[in-house]
């Protein structure tokens, strides 16, 4: 309708500044929330080394007359321990910051491995149509009728029975990242195609070809940019579903060794001794990991309301 | 249509080939086949005997399409932990992994599909958006957190269900079933509320969110200004247009709960095939993995064919070309 | 006076989160029985809200202000939903404009007619199946009882449009509110649904609001007309009135900017009225560097040149070849353009005239056939040197203002693109200065550089493609229906623009468009094309003088009658 409102300041910044996603995330309280918590859980990743009052893997900090003890706060509990010690006198708050930071580690670089390998098929695949796409498509397809989590665990079979017995726990996190890479890539590939079909059919792509840019200028510096969208969305969610299946693989004692524990790892062992009534070995890890995806799920899921227009 | 079918089938085809190539050299390239038979001290001889039963010394092509014809008539070699043939083995644990897939498929499907459409409909009432806030959290729980809280509260603290295992079983033939006892269903209700909640909560949010995306549409605008009246725009309109996308759905709940069977049946002891393939990795049982494998493979196949043919059977403008 | 409605200083207002919007002011309407009120507007006037006002279908956050709405003597604000639901379609009925998404298409015509009736009229189930094909008859489709049983997507659009029709009348409303009934429509289609609206208005003595943008929908079928502009009405009077002796500015300027079939001016005149009509500062051509291709246009060779053109779509792929179904898009087509001239080919949707244009731009490879550009073949190895720089030559201007720009990108590096791949310029700087002095070339001032596309509108978002494709020098210009997704105000300035361009430059011009009175207004000849092929190629007069080909005759009697105009 009108236009020309003189706004002259229009840096990328400021253009942020002004955004509707700016302000729709400033309204929604629970997206806020959502996001510190998340960036508490990266820094405690970042800085556990710090944080932690003792280091889990440093054996000579560890003693197994500390072991199975309650929280401080709970009878029985060593106020040296605020959340109590595990079987082997590990201080669980410890070794949960250092378990988080294992677990979104994972998560992070499993995400990236698959969306990397997801747009890079998706874009080319949609922009260049023939053969190739017809091809990884159809792979595509078949793979994401098999559930993600059921695959990385296949995927991660596999992998593990190729390993040496010797080398199995010491490649045991490279293993888990590349299953679970594996096994999303598909729907990074479909929605960035989606994107990317879209966005060829419209004219700034036609018209870039009729200057006479080359096809993998077109797709760097004009499809790419214009198919993110989506695919921030679905990195965001995806992110959370990485840490759970991580979380999973360790649990069913097919991810992350128990020498360097994740949290999944920690909720495994902690599940054993459940029954015996030592509850804080699983119930804190587990707390840790249901914040971390809850928090990153609400925040996903923000995102992907605040960028969808249709629904505002 | 029947082109159609049949490139379905064809594609099937390529990934049973696929699938069986995976199991194939599973078989093949993990650790030495002939010590994982008969372990580290048998004889040369012996060895050489065994090698020769087996047919590891034919060029690979020919060990492929002898293992792809055994595969057919259902041979799956002997399990190296359980010296048992591994197509028994599978047949023996198939009822318990598929009621339980049953019942979790009944739940979830059922209170899903009735949760979504309500808050479909109901967008703003506090029940809608408390049900959508306790969705959220459903999807975030882990499958085998929301286990051992159940047997946690269940099981350990109020008592009331036992904590593992399959009991109460009633023998049909080969079929043992558990849902015809009191004991049967008591041990299948944790597994199968656990199992079921994800897939719900999913379910409810697509249900959802695409009857949000069928409101927008402009047949529903236009039959709002034809006067039509709220009930026959929810439930006439747009719960049609919704339902077709729900075959996909039921389709992925399926296929979602076969693949998080393996974690519930892990968790709950359930002795289904998925906590087969979890102990078979865990000892490198390769003849039990491969078979596992391709059933699953197997499995996925069927299903997508069976929601693409209802796909079609739903939506006319598949049924019915241009007229 | 009987008014079957009456508004009154009805105010509609979105509360939006930059301040509210006051999409329609102080609006006073009468619509009597047996009357067809022509709402007209360019985007953004408000228009369609009224509309939606009326039956209280407004889109979140839209709200009634202030004001009154009378139908049939009876105040509509403040009724309750229940009530206006017996109201919607018994007594107000609506036509939407975009008949491939108004019916559900899950159910079949006959259901969802039915459904309808039995609401508003409350008739039994037999009844009410007999009442379907009586209005499906009523609206001109044959075998009514057999086509209640089929599904939307077995209905063409002309056909579906007739569809949603009989919809809106099955609960026989007083009142018809169509809202750009056949802007999704081609022109032939088109005229057979005002027909039919026109014939059912006088038939059952409806009153009708038709809202659209289109001068010659309302010439030819409203009996009144209401003027829009900016939420406001600016002008109100008989349809002979206001089209022939406009009184207020903007409908003087409105009306001048409408293209005209029976005569040709050299530029649009008065169409300054409209805000965003910039001025330009040209630049000097002779001297600057945009002048440096200037074609002299003494030699003989045609600009483009096509011959025995073939191209075929796969509609439905198949392993055998005779199953295959396959439609010939482009079917021998032949044509030389000569240096220095503007080119048209007209014709109607789907009958290959953009494909050509996308074929000469190399967006598609022909089947067959042969391409030139100023005597260089253009086909074969996109690599070669020769074929390159002949292609340089050419620039495309595309349809669609809101997606033939970068979003991600400012006006500055999407300008700049091809100046800096081709390494035009010695310098940044000097890029930056030419894209300065494009942008103020053409009228938009070197000033937006740093802006984003979603800041400008579509008038102003053409002007940008039009930079661009001058930033490569380019000696001939493809024009894709340059401004059919633009009012015509704005369209009128855009060909403006495109003229001055083309005499400064000397460029020479291939422009499609669908619409006949813009062809007139801008090519010197004109090829008429229809199923992919090309039924008639003469001078522009001769052509709109004395079509020979017949389908140009039926193309030329399809066009509005724009008479009443002055």
């Amino acid at each position: 309708m009108t236009n020309l409102t003189p706004s002259q300041n229009t840096t990328r910044f400021a253009r942020f500044m002004d955004s509707d996603v700016l302000h729709s995330f400033l309204r929604s309280p629970s997206a806020m929330i959502a996001a510190f918590i998340t960036l508490i859980f990266i820094l405690a990743a970042l800085f556990a080394p710090l944080l932690a009052p003792y280091n889990p893997f440093d054996p000579s900090q560890i003693s197994l007359w500390d072991g199975k003890l309650p929280p401080s706060f709970a009878e029985g509990g060593d106020e040296r321990f605020f959340l109590g010690t595990d079987n082997q006198g590990r201080d669980m708050l410890s070794t949960i910051l250092y378990g988080g930071r294992l677990s979104i580690i994972v998560g992070l670089a499993a995400v990236f491995l698959g969306m990397f390998l997801g747009v890079t098929l998706g874009i080319v695949s949609g922009y260049l149509g023939g053969t190739f796409d017809a091809v990884i498509m159809r792979i595509a397809d078949v793979q994401l009728t098999i559930p993600g989590i059921l695959l990385a665990i296949l995927i991660n079979g596999i992998g593990r029975a190729f390993l040496p017995v010797d080398i199995r726990d010491e490649f045991a996190i490279y293993v888990v990242i590349i299953a679970i890479g594996l096994s999303d890539w598909p729907q990074f590939a479909r929605i960035t195609r989606g994107a990317t079909l879209v966005e060829a059919n419209k004219e700034y792509i036609a018209s870039a070809r009729v200057i006479g840019l080359p096809s993998w200028l077109i797709m760097m510096r004009h499809l790419l940019p214009n198919v993110l969208r989506p695919v921030l969305v679905l990195a965001t969610l995806g992110l959370a579903t990485a840490i759970i299946s991580e979380a999973t693989l360790s649990f069913l004692g097919q991810g992350i060794p128990p020498t360097t524990p994740s949290l999944g790892t920690l909720i495994r062992v902690g599940n054993e001794f459940l029954f015996s009534g030592l509850w804080w070995i699983t119930l804190f890890p587990a707390i840790a990991l249901v914040i971390l995806v809850f928090s990153v799920n609400l925040f996903g899921d923000w995102l992907r309301d605040a960028l969808n227009p249709k629904l505002r | 249509m029947l082109a159609f079918i049949a490139r379905r089938l064809a594609q099937s085809i390529l990934v049973m080939a696929v699938v069986s190539a995976v199991a194939f050299s599973l078989f093949n390239f993990v650790g030495d086949p002939v010590n994982n038979m008969v372990g580290q001290d048998a004889t040369r001889e012996r060895r050489a005997e065994i090698r020769l039963q087996l047919g590891l010394d034919d060029p690979i092509p020919v060990q492929y399409v002898r293992f792809i014809g055994n595969m057919l008539q259902g041979d799956f070699g002997v399990s190296y932990r359980i010296k048992q043939p591994v197509d028994q083995l599978i047949l023996e644990r198939l009822p318990a992994t598929l009621e339980l897939v049953f019942v979790s498929a009944i739940i979830s499907l059922v209170v899903g599909i009735v949760a979504g459409v309500y808050t479909g409909i109901h967008r703003n009432s506090w029940i809608s958006r408390s049900i959508l806030s306790s969705s959220l959290i459903g999807v975030s729980l882990p499958t085998f957190i929301i286990g051992i809280a159940l047997i946690y509260i269940f099981a350990v603290h109020l008592r009331w269900l036992p904590s593992s295992g399959r009991a109460g079983t009633i023998d049909f033939g080969w079929w043992k079933t558990s849902l015809l006892s009191l004991e049967g269903w008591r041990s299948i209700v944790l597994p199968a509320i656990t199992l079921s909640l994800f897939q719900l909560t999913m379910i409810l949010r697509l249900v959802r969110a695409e009857m949000m995306e069928v409101m927008q549409t402009d047949f529903i605008k236009f039959a709002r200004a034809r006067g039509l009246s709220e009930r026959a725009i929810n439930y006439g309109h747009a719960l049609r247009n919704t339902l077709v996308p729900v075959i996909t759905i039921i389709g992925l709940n399926i296929g979602g709960l076969i693949a998080f069977s393996v974690i519930t049946e892990t968790v709950f002891q359930w002795p289904g095939t998925g906590l087969m393939f979890i102990q078979a990795v865990d000892f490198v049982d390769v003849p039990i993995m491969s078979a596992y494998l391709v059933f699953v493979a197997i499995l996925f196949v069927v299903i997508n064919l069976v929601v693409d043919l209802l796909y079609a059977a739903v939506d006319p403008r598949i049924r019915i070309g241009n007229g | 006076m009987t008014e079957l409605l009456k508004i009154t200083d009805l105010n509609v207002e979105f509360v939006a989160r930059r301040g509210t919007i006051k999409a329609a002011q102080d609006i006073n309407l009468t619509v009597a029985p047996g009357e067809v009120l022509g709402l007209v507007g360019e985007s953004g006037a408000g228009k369609s809200t009224i509309g939606n006002a009326i039956v209280d279908l407004l889109e979140h956050p839209g709200r009634v202000a202030g004001g009154s709405i009378l139908f049939q003597g009876e105040e509509l604000r403040g009724k309750t939903e229940a009530e206006m639901r017996s109201i919607r379609g018994d007594r107000i009925g609506m036509i939407f404009q975009d008949p491939q998404t108004a019916l559900n298409p899950l159910m079949t015509i006959g259901d969802q007619l039915i459904e309808t009736i039995i609401k508003t009229r409350g008739y039994d189930q037999k009844r009410a199946y007999e009442c379907a094909i009586e209005l499906l008859e009523g609206v001109g489709i044959d075998n009514a009882e057999v086509r209640l049983k089929a599904y939307p997507h077995q209905f063409s659009g002309g056909m579906r449009q007739r569809v949603v029709i009989a919809l809106a009348l099955a609960g026989k409303p007083e009142l018809v509110i169509a809202d750009e009934p056949t802007t999704a429509l081609d022109v032939s289609i088109q005229a057979q649904i005002l027909d039919l609206i026109k014939q059912l208005c006088e038939e059952r003595q409806l009153g009708v609001i038709i809202v659209t943008h289109d001068i010659g929908v309302i010439a030819s079928i409203a009996t009144r007309v209401a003027v829009m502009y900016r939420g406001k009405i600016v002008e109100t009077g008989k349809v002979a009135q206001i089209l022939g002796d406009p009184q207020h500015e903007y409908t003087k300027a409105l009306i001048s900017a409408v293209p005209r079939a029976d005569k040709k001016y050299h530029r649009f005149e008065a169409v300054d009225y409209i805000e965003g009509g910039a001025t330009r500062k040209p630049i000097d051509i002779a001297t600057h560097w945009l002048g440096k291709s200037r074609h002299q246009s003494d030699d003989q060779t045609p600009a483009v040149s096509v011959k025995n053109l073939d191209l075929s779509f796969t509609l439905q792929n198949a392993l055998l070849k005779k199953n295959r179904k396959m439609l010939r898009a482009v079917n021998d087509v032949n044509f030389d353009i000569k240096q220095g001239e503007t080119f048209g080919i007209v014709g109607e949707s789907g009958s290959g005239k953009s494909t050509i244009a996308r074929l000469i731009s190399g967006l598609y490879t022909p089947d067959n056939g042969e391409i030139s550009i100023q005597g260089q073949s253009v086909l074969g190895n996109q690599r070669d040197a020769n074929i390159k720089a002949a292609r340089r030559k050419l620039q495309m201007i595309f349809q669609d203002p809101y997606s033939s720009l970068n979003s991600r990108l400012n006006v500055m590096n999407i300008v700049a693109e091809p100046i800096r791949f081709y390494k035009l310029t010695s310098s940044e700087a000097e890029t930056r200065q030419i894209v300065g002095d494009l942008l103020d070339h053409v009228g938009l001032g070197a000033s937006v550089a740093n802006r984003f596309p979603h800041e400008f509108s579509g008038g102003q978002r053409q002007r940008i493609s039009i930079a661009r494709a001058l930033a490569t020098r380019p000696q001939i210009l493809i024009c894709d229906e340059p401004t059919s997704a633009l009012d015509v105000s704005i369209q009128a300035q855009i060909l403006n623009l495109l003229k001055d361009l083309q005499e400064d430059l000397g460029l020479t011009m291939l422009f499609i468009s669908h619409d006949l009175p813009v062809i007139r207004q801008t090519c010197d000849r004109i090829a008429v094309m229809r199923s992919g092929q090309i039924c008639e190629l003469a001078e522009t007069e001769e052509l709109f003088n004395n079509p020979q080909h017949e389908y140009s005759q039926h193309l030329l009697g399809l066009m509005p009658k724009l008479d009443l105009l002055g």
